[in-house]
């Protein structure tokens, strides 16, 4: 039979096996509209014991990036990323974790691992400059603040399918921003995920600029969540602002990690209401009617007025929840205007297991520089 | 290839290839320790391309010998996270020129986690990176890219040059608390050596070079693929009367200055030998320590023969490369023995 006679047959020849779709992708997609609940009738059925908490944690952060902020004009820090504005993620994405659970925070995301019970001014020995860590990562669970973009989420893949080998019931929750979803290291951890199956979660904040270019410039996909399904998993959409549905999400993609079915790519639209940091000036790339929008959609405003109209806060309550982030403040700015005791010695230590002959030598030259220096302070 | 002499040992000697070495070493590693984790692209099922991880994911699972998708990056990556979490990730790179997509996660994550933690998060992780050329490699398959990891503080850099070594200071860098690139001289795999398999640990620690020859006109100071080349030459110097020894570094970061310093100082000449690029390569590091140690006692300048300043050639021209027997004995010619 000729090439032209089994055309005119109309039997459709059989396709290798590998034609067929691995999984359906439909379950997989998120929401057209990022997922909200305030503002929303879902919003009556909020837990008001959990809506007080996430206020009480949102209004703190808030007071914490403003804090953190005046400390770089002050010089007491070398650099501040601020998250004002996307304080309902940084606060959503610790509160969802068990203590058993690993952070693994972006430069950014400072705020999220104090919303996690780190002491601010260890999580903030980096930005500071006097050490790199400030704190022991094993003891708190939070992986170091990753400076290199993207790079930390192979980690907390590594460490999730780590754990899960050892039979222990831990998740990971790694945060990105939408820059970071550009990088090589993130398209790799997320496909690592999926096919381990690791309990991951991953968070990409989508603030709106890496730096200065939009997301316009950064990705050409229907959304960030959308990635996900290239992958294998499910991407969800959510509303950054909004502190319940950030929760929910975070909750959701938490539990379904634990359980056994593997990682979620949740992206968190939201908006980064200050400069990328201290250094950077935000008015050569975006306009102030564009900050006025998001400034209307305030996570501490969705929060009050949903509070506010349940009648679970008054004036009184807003106070104390504001004196008490003020509270923090002033303490984080006593601790932070007395200066490190920093020994140069240091500079040696924790290298190598065991310094190498090399940096025995060069520990002793500067022992040497160091008690000459004492010496010619003295005279 | 020249065979190499041992440190002496009690126990019956064997022939043996630098291949089945090291994958013994993984096996025995695994089975002593349970967080030993064998991970990286075709090392389960196929055995790795050079067959060094050969059985170790039948014995050990799939959980213990991991074939990962093929990204170098999320290998080790995700090694590092594993690490975070008490495993001792054995990480395979196949070929030189492919663990470069890892640069970052190398040098931004692994090197220096001890030192940015302060010691809380030690990463003791070893990195197979099967290296070098001579096998008829194409592009991208016999790079030398030790100068790289050597610049790079915080990673522990060694190269076996024997069979023994392969498998000791294999087994050495899987027990290091400090993450350690690990380089294999891929065109000595498959050439036979004799080793001690009774008392396979039996060799000098990372850090320490050994004098696989004891000469005194003049020293080689060589390692990895290098060394049966600088063997073969200080056996043909021997007919120019020239006695020469020959320095196996083994361990290219930490440093043994003090085996190499009072080596030069003997002989008064030396020699570095390396295959990588002569510039910004490993020989330049290697003669100014010589030189800052031993100035007073040369009686030339410390020489190095090294591979070109070119990408790596093509197979059909990398035999013109290559440091060979003659380029070696051209320097030791150069070493101004009338003085």
């Amino acid at each position: 039979m000729t090439v032209m006679e089994q055309r005119d047959t109309r039997t459709a020849p059989v396709p290798p096996p590998a034609w067929q779709p691995r999984t359906d992708p439909a379950p997989l997609l998120p929401d057209a509209e990022p997922y909200r609940i305030l503002g929303t009738d879902a919003a009556a059925q909020a837990d008001p014991e959990l809506l007080r908490r996430l206020y009480a944690e949102v209004v703190h952060g808030r007071r914490y990036n403003a804090q953190a902020t005046a400390l770089t004009r002050q010089g007491r820090l070398a650099v501040y990323p601020s998250t004002t504005g996307q304080e309902a993620a940084e606060v959503a994405a610790a509160l969802v974790l068990q203590e058993r659970d690993w952070l693994f925070p972006s430069y950014r995301d400072t705020l999220a691992a104090v919303a996690r019970g780190l002491d601010p001014v260890q999580a903030l020995t980096l930005l500071r400059g006097d050490w790199h860590t400030g704190y022991d990562p094993r003891e708190h669970r939070i992986a170091p603040l990753s400076t290199p973009l993207a790079t930390q989420l192979p980690h907390a893949v590594g460490l999730a399918h780590a754990a899960r080998l050892k039979g222990d019931d831990v998740v990971a929750l790694a945060m990105v921003g939408d820059g970071g979803t550009s990088e090589g290291d993130f398209h790799e951890a997320l496909n690592f995920a999926a096919v381990w199956r690791a309990p991951v979660v991953f968070l990409v904040q989508n603030n709106g600029f890496a730096i200065s270019v939009p997301l316009a410039k950064q990705t050409a996909a229907p959304s960030l969540a959308h990635k996900a399904v290239g992958y294998g998993m499910p991407g969800r959409l959510v509303d950054g602002n909004d502190a319940v549905a950030m929760h929910e999400v975070l909750a959701d993609a938490v539990a379904r990690a634990r359980e056994g079915h593997g990682p979620t790519l949740v992206e968190a639209v939201t908006y980064r209401m200050d400069a990328h940091t201290n250094a950077d000036d935000a008015t050569r790339y975006r306009t102030d009617a564009e900050v006025e929008i998001w400034r209307a959609h305030d996570p501490i405003l969705l929060l009050e007025r949903e509070l506010t109209e349940r009648g679970l806060i008054d004036e009184a309550g807003i106070r104390a929840v504001r004196d008490d982030a003020e509270t923090m403040a002033a303490g984080l700015r006593e601790r932070m205007n007395q200066d490190p005791a920093l020994d140069p010695m240091d500079l040696f230590g924790d290298v190598y297991a065991e310094r190498t002959p090399q940096l025995r030598e060069q520990a002793a030259q500067l022992r040497a520089e160091l008690d000459a220096e004492a010496e010619g302070g003295q005279a | 290839m020249t065979t190499v002499a041992k440190p002496s040992a009690a126990g019956s000697v064997k022939p043996a290839t630098m291949a089945q070495a090291l994958g013994r070493a993984l096996r025995d590693a695994m089975a002593e320790d349970p967080s030993v984790h064998v991970m990286g692209e075709d090392v389960g099922t196929l055995g790795g391309v050079f067959r060094i991880t050969d059985g170790l994911a039948k014995e050990f699972g799939e959980d213990r010998c991991t074939d990962t998708p093929l990204a170098e990056a999320g290998i080790l990556g995700t090694a590092v996270g594993m690490a975070m979490y008490g495993l001792r990730p054995v990480v395979e790179m196949q070929f030189d020129a492919f663990a470069y997509p890892a640069f970052e996660q190398l040098v931004s994550h692994v090197a220096r986690m001890r030192n940015r933690t302060r010691g809380a998060l030690p990463m003791p992780l070893t990195v197979r990176i099967p290296y070098g050329g001579g096998i008829g490699g194409v592009e991208h398959h016999s790079d030398s890219s030790e100068a790289y990891y050597m610049a790079t503080p915080g990673l522990t850099v060694v190269t076996p040059a024997t069979v023994a070594d392969a498998y000791g200071l294999l087994r050495q860098s899987i027990a290091s608390d400090d993450p350690v690139v690990f380089l294999e001289p891929k065109r000595l795999y498959w050439s036979k050596d004799t080793w001690n398999p009774e008392r396979p640990t039996d060799v000098e620690p990372i850090g320490t070079a050994v004098v696989r020859r004891p000469g005194t006109g003049a020293t080689l100071i060589t390692y990895g693929p290098s060394l049966p080349v600088c063997l073969e030459a200080a056996e043909a110097a021997q007919a120019e009367g020239w006695d020469l020894e020959v320095i196996d570094l083994r361990s290219l970061v930490p440093f043994d200055d003090a085996t190499v310093a009072a080596s030069v100082r003997r002989t008064g000449r030396a020699v570095v030998v390396h295959e990588s690029t002569g510039f910004g390569g490993p020989g330049g590091e290697i003669a100014a320590r010589i030189t800052e140690r031993c100035f007073h006692h040369l009686q030339a300048p410390v020489l190095r023969v090294a591979g070109f300043d070119i990408p790596y050639p093509p197979p059909m021209l990398e035999r013109h490369h290559l440091p060979g027997v003659d380029r070696v004995l051209d320097a030791v010619a150069r070493l101004q023995w009338d003085q």
